[in-house]
């Protein structure tokens, strides 16, 4: 496994040959591995109750934001509008609120999803190996869950209250995933949290646990930068495009077969150019705001987070065309998640 | 003029499942970056078993359907990637065949995503299943004797060992272990994975594989038509070469007079 101080190395090292020698590095196994495609998805926020403090978030408890939840009805039109502009790969979100988007709540949501889409994923709040088991038979593959920063100190300082007060409960989710049954986990650090070479590290290290235990696992890794909400910024370690662009190098170079997401939060021409150099999904025509798809004007939107890429999925489509690329929207084929293999646990 | 001699060994065809093919060379259908790629890698190098992932057929809405780019003549091979065990590959199956795709599938069942190899258990398992219930079955498995001789026993319509990791282009790492399925099994066998140039396809033909299938190697290319033909020509170069009985290499230098020759000479010079 890669040190710690050679992580630093690299990511410190300025020399734009290096850079261009990782890229290059990067490039070939993307390729190698996923060949020319790239995987789209779109995420579908449910809920912005939370009630955890988190001091980056935009929905975090001590904000005032109005806060909603979508009705059955509401999923249903957001997941309609999502489905008719061609996706078929849905990332359900909501903030972690345990009373107000319960297990039941997240159960209808996936049980509607599964009107309209290929694959479910979900970003909520950490859940018990039985609830994420409960959620693989109702029809969720992936699950998301970002242990944001493994500086213990800083973790306990900007995650001020809630149950994501809880490093080693948030830090073990990963696992009980898994041990649910769900087949793809994504795991994530925040950028601009901390320092990069520090997290990075961790997050390999976790990632490798992740496979050594949990082999037949599908990971991706997210490296969402802090963005402002609303025009706050709330960045503490900023992180530039070049060392953003090496993490993804760097990690496409340790892991050659881990997917890379990257979301809206970066700017077109950032995405653009990255395509290729590690990642394999991107979101498209995303919306960060509870309703924000069909329901809520956009004055009327508290985002999670500001979008720096507003292009439509059909625009993204024709640009990742026009770069050689093919666009996945389908890839996956749902069949019965199978409950029984999971009961005993559950019991046990 | 010269005159062009055809070599006087004739080959019979590639047979699956009472099924023949000329060309011995499967063409994998992922990884392409466009499906017109898709399209000219299938015309140009021949080939008449095409595999797709039952997961990446969108029939419902909105991408282009990958099967339509897939000539009628050319036998439909549906995989079950994405299967982690025996249970989701039946079910794939199941779906392939209820969703009108046929009943041809390729077992893939991994349940390791860093390295991608095949659960040969699994696998065998899921073979036994659906080789009961009427599929054609082309299993793709890590190259083990007990594992290939499970699954002749499972009716399985050929066997498929992998050459080395999927996608990591290093050839015939598993040469050995191949040559032994090559000598002991009675199915065709068809080298499957890790084959990155045309040279290793060639290679696992002269060892007496019965084809070869790549994927990978054809869709990452710059121009994947011509790489495809490439593959194919060299499956074709392959396979008249183990016809020829070629020498094979062996481990020390070895007298072109052989030293007891005299033995069997007509008559004696002395």
């Amino acid at each position: 496994m890669i040190s710690l101080e050679h992580i630093r190395q690299i990511l410190l090292d300025r020399s734009p040959a290096t850079l261009e020698k990782l890229a290059g590095k990067a490039a070939q196994l993307t390729q190698q591995y996923f060949g020319r495609t790239i995987g789209l998805y779109a995420p579908l926020y449910l809920s912005n109750y939370c009630g955890s403090y988190c001091t980056y978030c935009g929905f975090h408890s001590h904000n005032r934001i109005k806060r909603f939840k979508l009705t059955p009805e509401e999923m249903r039109q957001e997941m309609a509008y999502l489905a008719n502009q061609g996706i078929e790969n849905i990332l359900l979100l909501t903030g972690e609120s345990y009373q107000l988007t319960p297990m039941e709540y997240l159960q209808e949501a996936v049980g509607i999803a599964n009107d309209y889409f290929s694959s479910i994923s979900l970003e909520v709040h950490p859940l018990e190996t039985g609830q994420y088991a409960q959620l693989f038979a109702g029809g969720v593959d992936g699950i998301a869950v970002y242990q944001e920063t493994y500086d213990r100190k800083l973790y306990s300082q900007v995650h001020r209250s809630g149950i994501k007060a809880d490093y080693d409960f948030r830090y073990r989710a990963p696992q009980r995933a898994a041990g649910g049954g769900i087949r793809s986990i994504t795991l994530g650090i925040l950028l601009g949290l901390a320092d990069p070479a520090e997290d990075l590290c961790s997050l390999y290290q976790h990632l490798r646990l992740m496979e050594k235990n949990y082999p037949g696992v599908e990971y991706s890794l997210s490296f969402p930068r802090l963005k402002p909400i609303k025009a706050k910024d709330f960045v503490k370690a900023s992180v530039d495009d070049a060392t953003f662009i090496k993490i993804i190098c760097l990690t496409r170079v340790l892991f050659p077969r881990v997917g890379i997401n990257l979301s809206t939060r970066e700017r077109p021409w950032i995405r653009d150019h990255v395509l290729g150099l590690g990642v394999t999904r991107l979101s498209a025509g995303s919306n960060t705001s509870v309703g924000g798809y069909t329901l809520k004007a956009v004055d009327e939107q508290d985002p999670q987070f500001d979008i720096e890429d507003h292009r439509s999925l059909a625009q993204i489509i024709a640009v990742i065309k026009k770069s050689h690329f093919d666009p996945i929207l389908t890839d996956w084929r749902r069949i019965k998640n199978p409950s029984a293999l999971y009961s005993s646990w559950q019991k046990g | 003029m010269m005159e062009t001699i055809e070599p006087s060994i004739s080959d019979r065809p590639l047979k699956i499942a009472g099924k023949e093919f000329s060309n011995r060379f499967l063409l994998g259908t992922g990884k392409f970056k466009n499906k017109k790629d898709l399209q000219d890698a299938i015309a140009a190098s021949g080939t008449q078993i095409v595999t797709v992932a039952l997961r990446r057929i969108d029939l419902e809405r909105h991408e282009e359907n990958i099967l339509e780019y897939i000539p009628k003549d050319v036998t439909l091979l549906i995989n079950t990637s994405g299967a982690r065990n025996a249970r989701e590959a039946v079910a794939i199956a199941h779906l392939a065949r209820d969703s009108g795709y046929g009943d041809w599938i390729k077992i893939e069942v991994i349940n390791d995503s860093k390295y991608l190899l095949p659960d040969n258990e699994e696998t065998v398992k899921a073979t036994e299943i659906l080789a009961k219930e009427g599929f054609t079955i082309l299993p793709y498995m890590y190259p083990d004797l007990y594992t290939a001789r499970a699954l002749v026993k499972a009716n399985a319509a050929t066997v498929m060992p992998l050459g080395s990791l999927i996608g990591s282009h290093q050839g015939l790492q598993t040469r050995e272990f191949i040559q032994i399925l090559v000598d002991e099994i009675a199915v065709p066998i068809i080298v499957d994975a890790g084959l990155g140039a045309p040279s290793h396809a060639a290679e696992a033909m002269e060892l007496g594989a019965a084809g070869v299938l790549a994927n990978t190697a054809i869709a990452s290319a710059l121009h994947p038509a011509a790489i495809a033909k490439a593959f194919s020509l060299a499956v074709e170069g392959g396979r008249l070469a183990y016809l020829s009985k070629m020498a094979k290499s062996l481990p020390q230098a070895n007298a072109s007079s052989p030293l007891t020759g005299f033995l069997f000479e007509a008559t004696e010079n002395f």
